[in-house]
């Protein structure tokens, strides 16, 4: 039966990563994210769960990191200024191949920047987080339902593809507060995605001897499946390796069981975007996160004033929805971009799309982008 | 019988990486023997190293282990044991991985009383990269990002452990693997943070532009500057300057941090009231 709550962004992502199977939360507090850790501190002991409060962000995710190698599903949660400090733990869980899902709550920066207020200008961090090759799977809400519903949706895609996911959510959808109707816990339950194992004898096992564009078989600690992560490129068993021939497999893996698999059959079968009233449309917003739902009543009152408007709004950030991207650029003439930042995800628009002829509206002064605000800007394109 | 270390050494990773003569050798050896001496199961052990020398120790034990990123070892061994306190975790780094960049997690570690094994293999040095000063470099020793000499200030690695809270610290140097492996058995038995200053030679980027070109010349200088708790005490504040006490320099009961934890699963399953003051003993 759907569940009917009355909750908040940040706490709808804390109660998925409970109902996912998360037993692990290590993190440190930051604004605007800081309701997620409250939320778990209060969830997980509840059922044996672990959570801890680490003396900054750098050994919050590396608590979290180190429960996720010794088998348990983890998470962590930040802003900004705390993935900027997490990263090279980020980059130690691509290489090692180490599940975790990061929560980041959008503020405006950069630097300490604009501490309470909302910003969508982690788009480009949440693809390239850390130093090196690697591909990055990254999620964002735009809606209490999906706070939560995307973050079990990062948990399976963390443990199937054993990498790191970026939940992002911005400061307007975290704190927004009100009715939320949840799938049913029992069908959520059912969705839930476990790591793969492997089952032989442990003198056979080889956690990094994977075919190209897979991931990693990662048993639990303390099983009798002995091997070593590092951070250092690995061959088969996880020990460094400097061979020529390895690294560049390993690297390619890396980004081939991302990158790769979603471009061939996408990563899993939820939906990657919303298509809203596109159908008739003859122009098209691009909007993504909490003003996506301007966008969305800006649709209904540009309809009302005579211009049929429709919006595409991704939910998978990173890998972009390529396909039907580039599929609404050849359909529409006129698209009309919008971002609570300078243009971080029209860069990736553009190359996709591969022309840039679009009208914009990109601010990053903390206030989001009211509806009127779009309406005047798609109307000067007709 | 000699002592058989290859059923606790990855054999197909010998030799070792590390330098002929290094200390780091006889530490393995030390913490293998230990380890036989408490009788652990290696399935239920894990090895966790940063980065530097020290960070290859974990490659080489046959267990789980885990080659973190430099500094992060206690934050990355305290979700293992968090997670399993049944495991027995040993952490080992050196002094710029344990005391420089990750000198906030030992801090916090030893306060938390979180029962992990930390060993410091303290060469006084980086050596891995050529000779930089690292926060137990003594003043006045040429490094190579200290040319005319170290101003720097050292600090006691063993004082700011029982400063944080750790209620197990001992400092060893690698010249007696005897003791060595006896203060480890100690440690290893004890239940909380348990802190292990173990001093160690680097002959070829301490030594070498510091007078002491072999590795013996280096471990005489280790003899000089050490010596046992009691004698130590016996000394005046002027010949403590120059002089670590060795030996076992704090060993207390102290509430765990995973046995403490418990007491937040029960309070939260119901099982028992809140946590309040009068749960410790220690109230501010």
């Amino acid at each position: 039966m759907a569940r009917e709550v009355i909750s908040t962004g940040n706490e709808l992502a804390a109660h998925a990563a409970f109902d996912a199977g998360c037993m692990f939360f290590g993190g440190y507090p930051i604004t605007p994210s800081s309701e997620v850790m409250h939320e778990m501190s209060d969830l997980l002991p509840t059922v044996g769960g672990k959570f801890i409060q680490m003396e900054d962000e750098i050994a919050g995710i590396s608590v979290a990191l180190g429960a996720s190698m010794a088998g348990t599903k983890a998470m962590t949660a930040t802003s900004g200024p705390g993935i900027s400090l997490k990263a090279e733990q980020i980059g130690l869980a691509f290489i090692a191949e180490v599940p975790l899902v990061i929560i980041n709550v959008m503020r405006g920066g950069p630097s300490t920047g604009l501490p309470t207020r909302v910003s969508q200008a982690d788009i480009g961090q949440a693809q390239y987080p850390t130093h090196g090759d690697y591909a990055s799977i990254t999620l964002c809400a735009g809606s209490l339902e999906e706070c939560y519903t995307q973050t079990v949706r990062a948990f399976n895609l963390a443990e199937k593809y054993m990498t790191p996911v970026f939940m992002l959510l911005d400061e307007t959808v975290g704190h927004m507060h009100g009715k939320a109707v949840l799938p049913d816990l029992e069908e959520i339950q059912a969705s839930i995605v476990n790591r793969k194992r492997f089952d032989g004898k442990p003198e056979d096992y080889r956690p990094y001897d994977v075919p190209m564009n897979t991931p990693a078989v990662l048993n639990p600690m303390f099983e009798g499946y002995r091997f070593h992560f590092t951070g250092l490129h690995h061959g088969p068993t996880g020990f460094p390796t400097e061979d020529a021939a390895q690294c560049q497999f390993n690297i390619e893996r890396l980004v081939g069981k991302i990158d790769a698999v979603s471009a061939d059959v996408g990563l899993d079968d939820d939906a990657d975007y919303e298509e809203f009233m596109l159908d008739d449309a003859e122009v098209c917003l691009i909007a993504y996160g909490s003003i996506s739902r301007g966008a969305k009543e800006a649709v209904m009152k540009l309809r009302n004033d005579g211009i049929k408007a429709g919006l595409f709004r991704p939910i998978m950030i990173w890998p972009s929805p390529a396909k039907k991207l580039k599929e609404i650029g050849q359909k529409f003439d006129k698209i009309f971009v919008t971002e609570l930042n300078m243009g971080q995800y029209l860069k990736e628009i553009e190359r996709v799309m591969g022309r840039s002829d679009f009208t914009t509206l990109h601010k990053a002064n903390g206030r989001p982008i009211a509806p009127l605000e779009m309406v005047a800007k798609v109307k000067e394109m007709f | 019988m000699a002592f058989n270390y290859d059923q606790y050494l990855r054999v197909d990773k010998m030799p070792t990486l590390w330098c002929w003569g290094c200390g780091d050798g006889v530490i393995l050896k030390s913490v293998i023997r230990a380890i036989d001496k408490m009788g652990w199961d290696m399935d239920k052990v894990c090895v966790v190293s940063g980065i530097g020398c020290s960070g290859r120790f974990s490659s080489y034990i046959n267990c789980n282990t885990v080659h973190t990123t430099h500094g992060r070892t206690i934050a990355y061994a305290t979700g293992i044991k968090l997670t399993r306190p049944d495991a027995h975790v040993i952490v080992v780094a050196g002094d710029g991985d344990g005391l420089a960049i990750g000198g906030n997690h030992t801090i916090h570690g030893c306060r938390r009383n979180i029962d992990l094994n930390f060993i410091l293999i303290n060469n006084f040095i980086y050596g891995l990269t050529n000779s930089q000063i690292s926060p137990t470099t003594p003043q006045g020793m040429w490094c190579v990002s200290a040319q005319n000499g170290n101003i720097d200030p050292t600090f006691d690695a063993c004082k700011l452990a029982i400063g944080a809270g750790a209620s197990f610290v001992a400092r060893e140097t690698m010249l007696d693997p005897k003791k060595l492996e006896k203060v480890l058995v100690k440690g290893f038995s004890h239940k909380g943070f348990s802190f292990f200053d173990i001093m160690s030679n680097c002959h070829i980027n301490l030594g070498r532009k510091n007078k002491m070109q072999s590795a013996m010349e280096n471990l005489e200088w280790i003899d000089s500057i050490t010596t046992p708790l009691k004698k130590w005490e016996a000394l005046s504040p002027e010949e403590q300057l120059n002089k670590f006490p060795t030996g076992v320099l704090r060993e207390v009961e102290q509430a765990e941090y995973c046995e403490m934890y418990d007491m937040v699963i029960a309070s939260a399953q119901g099982k028992r009231g809140k946590i309040t003051q009068d749960d410790f003993a220690k109230k501010i």
